[in-house]
């Protein structure tokens, strides 16, 4: 990282009169734009963008990534994101010129390429989730679970069925569970987690009623846990007429080990940033593929890949589709990421990854069980989640030791979430870090456990190596400024 | 099995299951029912070693016509641009593309910072006060904006010009039924919205207007008039904008838009067969608390030095959970890094020349055709499309344009019934003088 230093807007760097663009001069005729265009199109006022030069722009940005802490900086733990090993090949092969540059709307035959790599990985998510048929088309975890839900909504609907307006999420549930029941337009409801961690059945079965639509469930759950009584709990959905709901954000944990599909679920979504190597880009782009099972096929977007004998095309003559749910056929570029990605492990080489990715966050949490408080004892799946009840009590939140973290170079854990467990922290650490790291990482959170006991202050003021110390986040949001304004 | 990605060794895993206290690997799923444990291999594609990938891979791409090594005269969205060399250097820093989202600002600066530059340039070329962080893409990010209407008016009806694309209001049509929203299209007129249709269809219930600029078709639509129907109403007046024309055109923002979206895929981004591109959504400061999705905002730290947080975080799905204003949790982060790098690249003056050289290169193109004999058919100003009438089908002429290395225009009777045999032509800067030359003679040569 920098040493403390205010790193300027590349508006600040700008003086009129440099460029860094290139463009050929023009070999047309010339053409006076300002007689050619009505007035009320002639833009007036230019809009200010940077003026710099090429050199400039390069330092501008390399310092901004200076700032930034990826995988490939240090260890990333994040629980519930996936961070693991973003692989350079599939960066290489995303680049392709018969990847990246080809138009969504050229003729089916000139992009026959394309299609087969689509119609490959969707195959290989059939496999992977036991479900029946895939689509490519959602842009995002979150946008995937609102397809899957509308495609819900569109089966009750094809059943006369009109009054199932609830969607029963976990209170371990990610946010955007309950967000996207909201959005397809079904009213959530909670259902209680019991004191092992997984969904409570009593609970269930008090909520679910003849206007359940659907349950949304996360198998291993946000906690880590695997869900043991997801049979029963199937029954009991499946039985009230319901859908059951597969948030594959924890796929990373049972690849090879367990399907959805085998589970009773319904409707699954992937997050291809997550377990297939996305990479997360600072925030996105991601992929989020749905595979549902054969009664829901019809209600798949559209246009739906198929195969056809000796070519690939597009069908777009689907009367119970939903509709579509974004433009052209998905985020393409990750999909071939996530592809290349599949190819290089294999069947085996997945199934070793969920056994390493389990094995990994054992390992941690049996190494940091005694310096913090366990809430659940079972073996945990891909994460889990220990509480700093015992530090809070000395005055060291939670906050603070991932602050703590971030001076040894560490990006740190997700922190607060999930909602039902006091000061949490909730760990991943994925199958492609080392032994070596996970033991460094362990040793420096069981010496913040110590700092708290014999030096909270160092905890509580960290960071001390950071470019920045802790922002005040109240007056940005007070008084919010959100783009520069020259002085 | 060995694996590069693998780093975990016998021996470690060996000492890892004793500080565990399990004997196996296999304990550790002890509690997935037996019935719904997996048995036997998945039925996943066989692994292939790094050299046997590169070929595989590159086969496949090779069997997909480019548009690097053809002349591409089709856009309807998708368009081929110049993209500075320094973009991709940019984005393949891994600090970049490997980061999740700057939840922690203290090792997150370099990312917060750009996205923030990222909002400012959006603000700049759309002439609105707010924009946020990024959109999956244009076409949800219009939907999006259809939902924003329809809460902050309490109004149930959104009116879409049909000249918005196709393939837009087929999304607007899907996230609508979500919420119960009511969507009415109306006609175009000479390739703009029919303002008499659009007058009356306007009523009380209405909660947003959408409308395209530039259009599908490539012609301007009226936004002066367009303001006037919409606000009279009450209603909210939402604009889909091409970000690279807004370097030239008036924009949305100063002709009495209140939402702007679009695509800034023209900037730096590689069409990729449709995606991942990058969305943008842009508001005025009245609707700042109700935009979708992440908002960056500059502050200070401890110590009084300037800094960057993710802010009016109360609007978001992970603190709002069912109360939020949207679902979405992803952004398109690294290609809104993308376009950020591009528009700097090219900076003021070159966004400007980049758009004039659009419409240039549009009106020399339509210029030659019609002097060729081909009938165009809309006579309203233009960025960088516009429609041609043909004798025969699209699909049979860009079949032989093909074989001089020219991919043809869109086939506009896929979507508008009433345009059959129209081709939607794009011309960006890229197209050389030559190559329209060759475009113009064989569409001429084939009327």
């Amino acid at each position: 990282m920098n040493t403390n230093q205010d790193q300027s807007l590349i508006f600040e760097l700008s003086e009129p009169g440099r460029i860094s663009y290139s463009l050929p001069e023009l070999d047309v005729p010339e053409l006076d734009l300002n007689e050619w265009l009505p007035e009320e199109f002639n833009r007036q006022n230019e809009p200010e963008l940077p003026e710099v030069s090429e050199l400039q722009l390069i330092r501008h940005y390399t310092a901004l990534s200076k700032r930034n802490h990826g995988v490939d900086s240090g260890f990333y733990p994040l629980g519930s994101c996936t961070m693991k090993y973003n692989p350079k090949i599939n960066e290489d092969v995303a680049r392709y010129p018969g990847f990246a540059f080809i138009h969504p709307l050229q003729e089916e035959d000139t992009v026959q390429g394309a299609l087969e790599m689509m119609y490959n990985l969707q195959q290989n998510l059939v496999a992977v989730t036991g479900m029946d048929e895939v689509t490519l088309q959602p842009a995002a975890g979150a946008h995937g679970e609102w397809t899957g839900l509308m495609m819900i909504r569109a089966y009750h609907e094809a059943n006369g069925d009109f009054n199932r307006t609830k969607v029963i999420v976990p209170d371990s549930a990610h946010g955007t569970n309950p967000a996207s029941a909201t959005v397809a337009g079904f009213e959530a409801v909670t259902v209680k987690s019991n004191e092992k961690g997984i969904v409570d059945l009593e609970d269930l079965k008090r909520v679910v009623d003849e206007d359940t639509a659907a349950l949304m469930l996360t198998n291993p759950n946000t906690l880590g846990l695997f869900e043991e009584d997801i049979i029963e709990m199937a029954q009991i959905i499946h039985s009230a007429g319901g859908k059951l709901y597969y948030d594959g954000a924890n796929m990373n944990a049972i690849m090879g080990a367990a399907r959805p599909g085998d589970m009773g679920f319904d409707v699954v979504h992937l997050n291809l940033h997550k377990t297939f190597t996305g990479p997360h880009g600072g925030g996105g782009p991601g992929s989020g593929p749905v595979g549902v099972k054969a009664d829901l096929v019809p209600y798949l977007p559209k246009p739906v890949l198929v195969k056809e004998e000796d070519a690939y095309r597009f069908d777009y003559d689907r009367p119970d589709s939903i509709g579509r749910v974004k433009p052209y056929y998905g985020n393409f570029g990750i999909n071939v990421r996530a592809y290349t990605y599949i190819r290089t492990m294999g069947p085996e080489g997945l199934k070793q990854v969920s056994e390493n990715a389990v094995l990994n966050a054992n390992y941690m949490m049996r190494r940091l069980q005694d310096a913090f408080v366990l809430p659940y004892t079972q073996h945990c799946k891909h994460e889990f989640v220990i509480s700093g009840k015992k530090q809070k009590k000395l005055g060291v939140r939670t906050l603070d030791m991932a602050k703590r973290l971030l001076d040894f170079g560490y990006h740190p854990p997700t922190i607060y979430f999930p909602i039902n467990v006091e000061e949490c922290m909730m760990i991943e650490p994925t199958e492609t870090e080392s032994k070596e790291t996970l033991d460094e990482f362990c040793d420096r959170l069981l010496q913040i456990a110590k700092e708290a006991e014999e030096n909270p202050e160092i905890v509580q003021e960290a960071p001390h190596t950071t470019v920045i110390k802790r922002l005040d986040e109240t007056t940005a949001a007070r008084k919010p400024i959100l783009r520069y304004q020259k002085a | 099995m060995k694996h590069r990605y693998l780093p975990t060794t016998e021996q470690d895993k060996k000492e890892m299951l004793e500080t565990i206290g399990v004997n196996s690997i296999e304990e550790l799923f002890a509690d997935i029912p037996e019935s719904v444990r997996f048995k036997g291999d998945l039925q996943v594609e066989k692994q292939l070693y790094e050299p046997e990938l590169i070929r595989y891979m590159s086969k496949l791409a090779s069997k997909n016509v480019n548009t690097i090594e053809n002349a591409s005269f089709l856009g309807a969205g998708v368009y081929d641009h110049a993209i500075p060399s320094v973009v991709d250097h940019v984005i393949r820093r891994s600090e970049f593309y490997t980061a999740y989202t700057p939840y922690q600002p203290e090792i997150s600066q370099g990312e917060l910072q750009a996205i923030f530059e990222f909002q400012t340039m959006i603000c700049e070329l759309t002439g609105m006060d707010v924009a946020n962080s990024s959109m999956y893409d244009g076409p949800t990010a219009l939907a999006e904006a259809g939902l924003l209407s329809a809460g902050q008016t309490k109004k149930k009806k959104i009116i879409v010009s049909k000249s918005v694309h196709p393939e837009a209001r087929a999304v607007i049509d899907t996230y609508s039924k979500g919420q119960h929203l009511h969507v009415v299209e109306v006609d175009s007129v000479n390739g703009v919205t029919d303002l008499e249709k659009l007058k009356e269809e306007m009523d009380d219930e209405t909660a947003c207007v959408m409308v395209q600029y530039p259009n599908f078709f490539g012609q301007l639509e009226p936004l002066p008039e367009l303001e006037k129907i919409v606000h009279e109403y009450k209603s909210m007046f939402v604009v889909s904008s091409n970000p690279l024309a807004l370097g030239r055109l008036t924009p949305p923002g100063e002709l009495g838009a209140d939402i702007v979206v679009g695509d800034c895929q023209p900037f730096g981004i590689p069409a990729q067969f449709g995606g991942p591109h990058c969305g943008y959504f842009a508001v005025t400061k009245k609707l700042m608390r109700k935009v979708p999705g992440r908002l960056v905002g500059e502050t200070k730290d401890e110590e009084g030095q300037r800094g960057f947080v993710l802010t009016l975080q109360a609007r978001e799905q992970h603190i709002r959970r069912d109360k939020a204003t949207s679902n979405i949790c992803s952004n398109q982060a690294l290609n809104a890094l993308a376009s950020s790098v591009a528009m700097s690249a090219l900076g003021k003056e070159g966004v400007r020349k980049m758009a004039e050289q659009n419409i240039k290169k549009a009106h020399y193109a339509k210029t030659q055709l019609e002097k060729a004999g081909v009938a165009t058919v809309f006579d309203g100003v233009y960025f960088n499309e516009f429609v041609v009438k043909l004798n025969g089908s699209v699909k049979e002429l860009n079949k032989k344009l093909l074989t001089k290395g020219i991919i043809g225009g869109y086939d506009l009777g896929r979507d508008y019934p009433e345009y059959e045999n129209h081709m939607l032509v794009a011309v960006t800067e890229n197209r050389t003088k030559e190559e329209i030359d060759t475009f113009v003679k064989e569409v001429g040569g084939a009327q």
